[in-house]
């Protein structure tokens, strides 16, 4: 900086200071971007290393064979987190989008800030919490066993406090006007909601969706504890027959001892990150579109 | 009153997530109701986790049944937690705020500065940002792989006296790693929106720019900096797969350095299922699901006190 320079210039009384002053700013900014370096440094080798041994294990085994027997290919549990997250999507976007609604439009009381509250508590409660509550409920009381049904329902009870909130915020975007002229041209509730107001924000309520879909696809602890695992793929029942997905592979397979194992992992890994990756390009995309990009 | 169908059906919808977190609390005090009572104060104050004799005949405890031996204490978890946790808040803290700073005050500069001789530079800062976002949305499972694959054999190779890589230090660095963006995106945010007045009054009283920054700047924000670190805590707390995945898993024992072998409350739930599949009496069951109302109630607070310091319930007036 220039201050710095010109301080150096002062008297000799002050220079002592001065060029303590200097040596600090130095010293800090260097460490600033040594943090920088130390953050930026092993993210980008997180990515590397998974896309690296992922790309090598990739091959087209993986999405035809299962992994049971000598265990060859993904096909199981790519098939088993698509059905998971379709099926917990199904449940949570009408009762995540609904809430969204209500906080946005009808929420402005009592009601509506405890609901925001409480979509907050369950948002930070820990997801393997959740899991072990769905345990005890739907496998233990209910005697569903390992199941697609609790799987689904658990993963919807994670993304639904992030759907509500996302829309509502989304909602809240949306110029009161609009809402006025829909009402004075004889909307009703319903359609002043459905053909005005989300169509209006439909950019942020699909940024939730995809939200909620990265949080569905990449969460392993709650299926480690309704999914259960299963070396073969679905056979079509809701209820007494285990799913796999595919983060139960990343964090089993690496342990094994055998190289073939570990390459499953890492493969299962690189496709978890691509979708993911591509959720976020997505949302990217939708942000940028939407009425009022950034 | 009019009766207004569309409001009341989104109501309703609404009213899943009161009842989604109801359910939650009910379910674990129902079933963890026997447990509580079985336990007492020294599932806190315990330290051993023994299931007892699931092969041998059961027997009767304060009118419960329970395996031959069994006992449930959970302060090596708790402590575990804790110390995980607090490490990775140490770690986390100073990275965020050099991160933050150095994005949200230095990068414009260089820029502005390499614009001038590289006009066709692209922007630095929202490709670092963009990657920094990203990492909030990497499964934890990821970082647990690369937790094993690569930050495991370093530690083991080069820093741990035993040779062992596994323990505390490898769960707080990723953990660390994990809740860096959640703090250093809260920090970039608020650094960004301090006032350019008091910015610049600092630059017109002769200060440096890391004055600035550190005397001017870090200060007004120390609230919001404080409601992201709890917020972080919180999610640390809870963070389940990527410590059990590096964390060794030891039970029964208090750690007592930073190679120890632990078990946080989160990790050591998901490694007991075949455990608690084989207890008869289901005791070890109803255990978990008292720990799970624990750890329920621990980030609750946590989180609770992160609402309270973002909504600035204890802004206090700086001094000027």
């Amino acid at each position: 900086m220039s201050a710095s320079v010109s301080n150096a210039s002062l008297t000799s009384g002050k220079s002592g200071l001065a060029l303590r002053r200097t040596i600090v700013s130095t010293v800090g900014w260097a460490a600033c971007l040594m943090a920088l370096a130390l953050v930026i440094f092993p993210l980008l080798d997180i990515v590397g290393v998974v896309a690296i041994n992922g790309m090598a294990a990739i091959n087209w085994d993986l999405f035809t064979k299962d992994t049971g027997g000598t265990n060859l290919g993904l096909a199981n549990a790519i098939e088993g987190t698509f059905i998971i997250t379709i099926f917990a999507m199904l449940i949570a976007m009408p009762i995540g989008v609904g809430a969204g609604v209500y906080l946005s439009e009808y929420g402005k009381n009592k009601t509506g800030s405890t609901i925001r509250f409480l979509a907050d508590v369950l948002t930070g409660t820990p997801s393997i919490v959740l899991g072990y509550f769905s345990y005890i409920v739907f496998i233990i009381s209910f005697g569903w066993g390992f199941s697609l049904a609790a799987a689904a329902i658990t993963i919807a009870i994670l993304i639904v406090p992030y759907l509500a909130r996302i829309t509502e915020l989304a909602l809240a975007q949306v110029p009161n006007t609009m809402r006025e002229a829909a009402y004075a041209l004889g909307g009703r509730d319903s359609t002043v909601v459905f053909k005005v107001i989300l169509p209006a924000a439909s950019s942020g309520v699909i940024t939730g969706a995809l939200l909620a879909l990265a949080i569905s696809v990449g969460e392993t602890a709650p299926l480690i504890y309704t999914a259960g695992w299963s070396d073969y793929r679905w056979n079509g029942q809701f209820t007494n027959s285990p799913v796999a997905y595919l983060t139960y592979v990343i964090w089993t397979f690496i342990n094994q001892p055998d190289a073939h194992s570990h390459a499953l992992a890492y493969a299962a890994a690189f496709l978890v990150m691509l979708i993911v990756l591509a959720i976020n390009i997505g949302v990217r995309l939708t942000v940028r579109r939407g009425p009022r990009a950034g | 009153m009019k009766l207004r169908p569309f409001r009341l059906s989104v109501l309703i919808l609404s009213l899943f997530i009161p009842a989604a977190l109801a359910a939650v609390v009910l379910f674990l005090v129902a079933y963890s109701g026997q447990a509580i009572i079985f336990n007492g104060l020294h599932f806190i104050t315990g330290i051993t986790w023994n299931l007892g004799d699931l092969y041998d005949n059961p027997v009767m405890v304060r009118g419960i049944q329970v395996p031959a031996g069994a006992e449930y204490g959970i302060l090596a978890f708790v402590v575990g937690t804790l110390a995980s946790s607090a490490i990775a808040i140490l770690i986390a803290v100073p990275l965020s705020a050099g991160t933050a700073i150095f994005l949200s005050e230095a990068v414009p500069e260089l820029e502005r500065a390499s614009r001038s001789v590289l006009p066709w530079l692209p922007p630095i800062r929202p490709v670092l940002a963009m990657l920094v976002e990203l990492v909030a949305v990497v499964p934890s499972v990821v970082f647990g792989l690369w937790g094993i694959a690569v930050l495991v054999p370093f530690i083991g190779h080069y820093i741990s006296p035993t040779g062992n890589g596994y323990g505390l230090l490898a769960a707080s660095i990723v953990l660390a790693l994990m809740i860096t963006p959640i703090i250093a995106s809260t920090l970039y945010d608020a650094l960004c929106q301090v006032p350019k007045e008091n910015r610049e009054s600092a630059f017109a009283l002769g200060a440096t720019h890391f004055e600035v920054v550190t005397k001017a700047m870090i200060p007004m924000v120390r609230t919001t900096l404080m409601g992201g670190v709890v917020l972080a805590l919180g999610r640390a707390l809870g963070e389940t797969m990527a410590v059990l995945m590096v964390s060794g898993g030891g039970i029964n024992m208090l750690p007592t350095s930073l190679f120890s072998p632990i078990s946080t409350i989160a990790s050591f739930i998901v490694s007991q299922l075949d455990s608690a599949e084989s207890d008869p009496t289901n005791m070890s069951v109803r255990a978990l699901s008292e720990i799970a109302l624990v750890l329920f109630l621990i980030t609750l607070a946590v989180n609770a006190g992160a609402k309270l310091l973002s909504s600035g319930a204890f802004n206090v007036r700086k001094r000027q």
